[in-house]
């Protein structure tokens, strides 16, 4: 089912958190809502699953206007950065509450809640209540109870902040596959850039309540509209007022063409590249990212100082 | 155990001081049983309408914002604060025979529960309220998400969470009404086998020099307090087994 936001706006007081932003989001894809906190993706969010009601603007679900309709009629799956979950029930209470309320057979609810508890690998845990559960597993609970009545959109808030870094990053691939075997179409929001490129086909960049930029991972990365999404999917610097990603400059020992003198105050091996850091004539602090093979034909040295040039650079109207 | 433990004691031994057959025959004189059933079951529907109407004071306190509602919640102590006695009187002054509100219940049952009601109202809204505060509203949006009516979310998950503080706010509604004078020896009249609480028979046996038969039926309220509060810290136990680890 595919998602129409369209010119949607949102205030609390005098605070505008959501401004006149339109997005699409395609049938069975997975879009992250990228920004850093506070810059209204959560309320997005919650107004597509509407938990939050829109000032101005239209949610269309499949076509469909949905702006007006409450959060029961929606048919779509929310999951909760806290997890939300129902501490009085049981695991597979929590999973089956969806099916109960839509007064689906007790067999198939069951059932259904059997093949959920399988996907997300809590077969042995249907009978413990959610304060006996880890934190990951609470979120994969609450994935579970998300999709059992099967509904059309899944949304999830910052589903991983909460996780410490390694469950993060399990649950993250997890949900990669996860999406590759249950085809719906999915939204979830993150402040991590890393987390939205690894596994989203399409990312929306918002900050201050608009939408910077809509595509995909490499478009974003290579392409990028503005500044703000220039620092904040991957990493830049200023050279003199030009952005550079820092595997595309040159470290060079003669000066060149374009090219700015600074001097290396570190360099740290990681594996297959090479970080180099830099001080340029002002102190400002740049960093520059080789391949190892380069690095060490290269021969350069702490406190050396070189020539660095952009192999692309980018401007930006303010 | 000085303060409690002691006065608990002297009222055991005064009321065995002459035997347990003397001690029976107190307990269970027409008049004393009258009393003490009109007591139980006055204090039984007072908790009643206080787990409602407590539970809906404390929902408005939390969940709804009107202007004036700090003043309200100030004033939802009063009973607390106020002596009974003077409660009392008030009561009397509002819904007695000069009632300027044209209700008079001076002398009935009815009075009984309307100044039961009055002073124990403040339990259950000061256990759910904190309850209510501390419920996560995005539990409650989960459930609309997964497609659950507002009946039905507070049923199936507001409810079960607000509960053990219903229960524990009408025991002890219930424990304070057992037990009540002050409020109720005015406004009811004491007409025995027809308004005359416990409590209330209690005094009037002290008063006529029956202190044993007095301290009789004291011990059987102290009795039903005790159970009544025994029986919160069960309901708390049974209430909060998911949150054990």
């Amino acid at each position: 089912m595919s998602i129409l936001v369209r010119n949607v706006s949102k205030r609390f007081g005098d605070f505008i958190a959501v401004d006149h932003v339109s997005l699409e989001v395609e049938s069975g894809s997975l879009t992250a809502l990228l920004g850093p906190s506070g810059s209204g993706k959560s309320t997005l969010l919650r107004i597509i699953a509407g938990l939050e009601t829109a000032d101005e603007g239209q949610i269309l679900l499949s076509g469909r206007d949905a702006t007006r309709l409450a959060p029961q009629r929606r048919n779509i799956g929310f999951v909760f950065q806290h997890y939300a979950a129902f501490k009085h029930m049981t695991v597979r209470e929590n999973v089956a509450f969806g099916l109960k309320v839509r007064k689906r057979p007790k067999e198939e609810i069951r059932d259904r809640v059997d093949e959920l508890l399988h996907l997300v690998q809590l077969e042995g845990f249907a009978h413990r209540y959610p304060a006996q559960l880890s934190g990951g597993q609470r979120q994969r609970m609450g994935l579970a109870r998300a999709l059992a009545p099967e509904p059309q959109v899944l949304l999830l808030d910052e589903p991983f902040g909460a996780l410490d870094a390694r469950v993060r990053a399990e649950l993250r691939e997890w949900l990669r596959q996860l999406h590759d075997v249950v085809h719906v179409t999915t939204v979830f929001v993150t402040h991590d850039q890393a987390e939205a490129m690894e596994i989203s086909d399409q990312i929306a960049v918002v900050n201050h309540g608009r939408l910077e930029q809509v595509g995909a991972p490499r478009d974003l990365y290579d392409r990028p509209a503005s500044e703000f999404v220039m620092t904040f999917v991957g990493d830049a610097n200023d050279v003199g007022g030009r952005l550079v990603r820092p595997h595309d400059l040159e470290l060079l020992n003669e000066p060149a063409d374009g090219s700015v003198e600074a001097m290396i105050v570190r360099v740290t091996i990681l594996g297959r590249d090479a970080k180099v850091e830099l001080h340029d004539a002002g102190g400002a602090e740049l960093v520059a990212l080789l391949t190892r093979d380069d690095f060490d034909d290269s021969g350069l040295w702490r406190g050396q100082t070189v020539w660095i040039r952009p192999k692309h650079e980018r401007a930006f109207a303010a | 155990m000085v303060f409690v433990g002691l006065p608990m004691a002297a009222l055991l031994w005064e009321a065995s001081s002459e035997g347990t057959q003397s001690f029976w025959d107190s307990v269970s004189s027409p008049e004393a049983v009258a009393a003490l059933k009109l007591t139980l079951i006055t204090s039984l529907a007072v908790s009643g309408l206080n787990a409602v109407l407590g539970t809906m004071t404390a929902w408005v306190l939390v969940r709804d914002h009107f202007r004036g509602k700090s003043v309200v919640n100030a004033i939802i102590d009063l009973p607390f604060a106020l002596p009974t006695i003077v409660a009392g009187l008030t009561l009397l002054a509002l819904y007695g025979p000069t009632s300027p509100v044209g209700i008079n219940v001076a002398f009935t049952q009815a009075a009984i529960v309307l100044a039961m009601m009055f002073v124990t109202l403040p339990f259950v809204v000061r256990t759910v309220q904190p309850v209510l505060q501390e419920l996560d509203p995005e539990v409650e949006q989960a459930a609309h998400s997964l497609g659950a009516s507002y009946v039905t979310t507070f049923r199936r998950v507001v409810f079960p969470n607000i509960l053990p503080g219903i229960l524990s706010g009408v025991a002890l509604a219930f424990a304070k009404a057992v037990g009540e004078f002050g409020s109720l020896v005015i406004i009811t009249g004491n007409i025995p086998f027809q308004t005359e609480v416990s409590s209330v028979y209690i005094y009037g046996r002290i008063e006529s020099g029956d202190s044993a038969a007095a301290a009789a039926v004291a011990v059987v309220l102290l009795g039903i307090s005790f159970l009544t509060l025994l029986s919160i810290g069960a309901v708390r136990h049974f209430a909060t087994r998911h949150d054990r680890a």
